[in-house]
């Protein structure tokens, strides 16, 4: 993938001074993207063969165990996206950096489709094991409400209109969230063992044999691989789409001025 | 204390001032309570069962349509930036305007509960265990919901986002509240233990709600 | 359903979530690309 075309001498001027770090990042992600998305390509396709060719049926759950491998890293990432968000959040609020808003902003879909993904694999699971789409488990709760917990960081992201203070107060909602996510879980789990029917079938059986494991391990490495692709190119992404805000900007000044020492702004 | 105690009095009289908002609270919440017979029928054993949870989620609605506008009236009529140059922490100022909500609103709409638990044939001797758990609960929804208001405060009409955003963060006041309800009522398990807990939320938000929040409106006025 | 449908299903959602957000990220980057570069290109025609 080739590096954005542009002007070094203007983005000197323009660009250097408000994304300082963010040009540089640009390079560097640009470098590496091919080789982690090959390698992505490559861990996957590995995962997918011992997952779907290599790793025997379940004594147990027959065939429907292969769900477990794409199943139970999603919602690994589901987290651990989650997490990503968080980290960027605070960086952004202690250091101020742009590219950590950047970060999470880039992130929040990821985890929601992750989400979405853990829970709908975990609902075509549950089909053939509990003989329902949806069963009030605490974990299928609590991950429901990791994605409401998406959804909310988007709707305030959408419902700003300035763009810093969007970053900000979206920041401050990750971070509440991640205070308030522990206890969510608690509750869901003590109100799930009041409530939870007598002949639930644990979605993990009872203990997970070797040749079940190094295939989600496998595919665990995969999905965070892909995270770390994705993540990157919505990053570039979003530095790129500031990038053509402050562009615009510094064209209209200049429309209306006609002198280029305009487009230099605070 | 003084100050503390002002902001309290200046907001609690401001929202009795305005009864027409407390008003359209409790009438949000008896027809949400009265719409749900309609749709599940009219069988009072049904009703019973479910009544405590019912109530709970009414009460939590209705206290979250009213609280949207914590911050609002202040931030257009120009007193937030004063009360932000005062002497006050911000976190103080948060805390007295959710107790200040609090009293206005929660205390009304957990009163009016097993008034409407009547409609869903609530066992009228639990009402005090009703009113008790709600009563425990009702802050904390104030003080958590006051977090949504502030970080919701530049959307403007920001009513449906905040209770998208701050429904989730809800879930351990419901569990709790209406598993102390129905351990009173005869559940299985005793009442103390999500009593207990039910307490520790509230408390818990008391002490943490107000620095977010805080934290949510100095992002907006101070860069 | 059979249980490999269910299997099925899995992977086949997996995998259109997955093309879904590759062809999100990739289209939107091109876009950008590109009207990054016709602004440039105006930019520098009308400097000099």
């Amino acid at each position: 993938m080739s590096d954005v075309p542009m002007n070094e001498r203007t983005a000197g001027q323009t660009l250097v001074q408000r994304f300082s770090n963010p040009t540089r990042f640009m390079a560097w992600s640009g470098r590496l993207l091919p080789f982690l998305s090959l390698l992505t390509v490559g861990v996957i396709g590995f995962g997918l063969y011992v997952g779907l060719v290599v790793a025997p049926p379940d004594y147990q759950q027959g065939e429907t165990v292969r769900i477990m491998f794409v199943h139970v890293p999603a919602a690994w990432l589901a987290m651990f996206t989650y997490l990503t968000v968080v980290i960027s959040s605070i960086g952004f609020l202690v250091w101020r950096h742009p590219l950590a808003d950047v970060s999470a902003k880039a992130a929040v879909p990821l985890g929601a489709a992750f989400t979405f993904l853990a829970l709908v694999t975990g609902s075509l699971w549950g089909r053939p094991m509990w003989g329902t789409y949806w069963v009030w488990d605490a974990r299928l709760t609590s991950v429901l409400v990791l994605f409401f917990l998406y959804l909310g960081l988007m709707a305030l992201r959408n419902a700003l209109e300035d763009e810093l203070l969007a970053g900000k107060l979206t920041a401050v909602l990750a971070i509440v969230g991640s205070v308030i996510l522990p206890v969510i879980k608690f509750s869901v789990d003590w109100w799930s063992t009041l409530h939870q029917p007598a002949s639930v079938i644990r979605m993990d059986g009872p203990t997970l044999h070797a040749s079940m494991l190094w295939p989600l391990l496998v595919m665990a490495v995969g999905f965070s691989l892909f995270f770390f692709t994705l993540h990157l190119v919505a990053m570039r992404n979003e530095v790129m789409r500031r990038r053509l805000l402050t562009l615009q900007r510094g064209r209209a000044r200049v429309g209306r001025s006609d002198t280029a020492a305009t487009i230099v702004e605070g | 204390m003084t100050a503390f105690l002002a902001v309290l009095r200046r907001d609690i009289a401001l929202g009795l001032r305005e009864g027409g908002a407390l008003g359209t609270a409790l009438g949000f919440y008896l027809v949400v309570i009265a719409i749900l017979p309609l749709g599940l029928g009219p069988d009072l054993d049904l009703l019973q069962r479910i009544s405590g949870g019912v109530l709970w989620i009414g009460l939590l609605l209705s206290s979250l349509l009213s609280i949207d506008r914590l911050f609002a009236h202040d931030l257009e009529d120009g007193s937030l930036d004063v009360l932000m140059s005062g002497a006050l922490p911000l976190e103080l100022i948060v805390a007295a305007k959710a107790i200040a909500h609090f009293l206005v609103f929660g205390l009304p709409l957990v009163l009016f509960a097993p008034l409407l638990g009547l409609m869903l044939n609530f066992p009228l001797p639990a009402a005090g265990v009703l009113v008790g758990t709600m009563a425990i609960g009702a802050p904390a929804v104030s003080f958590i919901g006051a977090i949504g208001a502030a970080l919701t405060l530049p959307v403007g009409r920001g009513g449906l986002l905040l209770a998208l955003l701050m429904l989730p963060f809800f879930i351990p006041i419901l569990i709790f509240g209406v598993a102390t309800l129905n351990a009173s009522l005869g559940g299985p398990g005793s009442a103390a233990t999500p009593a207990l807990i039910l307490t520790a939320l509230m408390l818990g938000a008391l002490v943490l709600a107000p620095f977010a929040a805080a934290f949510a409106l100095r992002v907006q006025f101070r860069g | 359903m059979s249980h490999e449908m269910f299997v099925g299903l899995s992977y086949g959602v997996t995998g259109v979530v997955f093309a879904g957000l590759i062809a999100w990220v990739v289209v939107t980057g091109r876009r950008r690309r590109a009207e990054i570069a016709r602004l440039e290109a105006e930019g520098r025609s009308r400097n000099g």
